[in-house]
């Protein structure tokens, strides 16, 4: 199906960038005018996705490109691809368990992908180790 | 600044503002600890009333400030939180090692039936 509208995004994974992204994001999905409990679920769940390619994908290689593509298509469906070329996800199932992290810090909740599935309609991931991580986050805005 | 302390005894009251993500949490965690290891506080209040936005890392912010006061016996009570920062905190279930006071929604007056 083709998309109504289409953006894309490439930009360093600093942790500064973070805010930018979520904020780009919705700014993108703003014509559409959704609640802002809608607009908030947006935000936080490209929050976490973003947050993992800085945090886990990237964390120890450095900076690297975070890409995003968002589309908007018909009946209001939101899509949002999150694409990194870090060190990739060896067991995905694991990594989407919640209260499950990769950080050794214990400052991390390990709830970035919990809160992805949640807050959004749909959530894939795509990954293999050394071949960076794909995030496609949809979500489904309410009829204004 | 994103961060405002008050000591008074043994209790310490941080009062967040803004955003808190990854890239915010660091220099409110290292501020608030600096003031937990000084102090070592009976209570941590941590007052989510003025932040506009949070993600996962204010739950692994939480997480590790609940360990770093858990070391002296002390606790942490969460308070302010409203809209979208209570969906947040209920998903983590972070109720389970701290006491959440929710804000208060604004009362509906009373409708009459005719």
């Amino acid at each position: 199906m083709k998309p109504l509208n289409e953006m894309k995004l490439t930009f360093d994974s600093r942790s500064s960038n973070e805010a930018f992204a979520r904020t780009a994001v919705a700014a993108f999905a703003a014509p559409l005018d959704p609640l802002m409990d809608e607009l908030c679920d947006i935000k936080t769940a490209v929050s976490e996705a973003v947050t993992n390619c800085i945090v886990h994908a990237y964390g120890e290689s450095g900076i690297g490109k975070i890409h995003i593509t968002a589309r908007i298509y018909p009946s209001r469906r939101l899509w949002i691809k999150i694409r990194d070329s870090g060190c990739g996800i060896e067991d995905i199932k694991q990594a989407m368990q919640p209260a499950y992290s990769g950080d050794q810090s214990g400052e991390r909740a390990g709830l970035g992908f919990s809160i992805m599935c949640s807050f959004t309609d749909r959530v894939r991931v795509s990954s293999r180790p050394g071949q960076g991580t794909t995030v496609i986050l949809e979500k489904i805005l309410s009829e204004r | 600044m994103p961060l405002k302390l008050d000591i008074s005894g043994s209790f310490v009251r941080a009062g967040l503002s803004g955003e808190i993500d990854h890239h915010s949490a660091k220099p409110l965690r290292e501020e608030i600890d600096s003031a937990i290891i000084r102090v070592q506080p009976e209570l941590l209040e941590l007052d989510f009333s003025a932040v506009s936005f949070m993600d996962s890392s204010g739950i692994g912010l939480i997480m590790g400030r609940c360990r770093l006061m858990e070391e002296h016996g002390g606790s942490v009570r969460i308070c302010g939180a409203s809209g979208h920062l209570k969906k947040v905190l209920k998903l983590s279930g972070i109720d389970r090692i701290a006491a959440v006071e929710t804000a208060k929604t604004k009362e509906v007056p009373h409708e009459t039936a005719e």
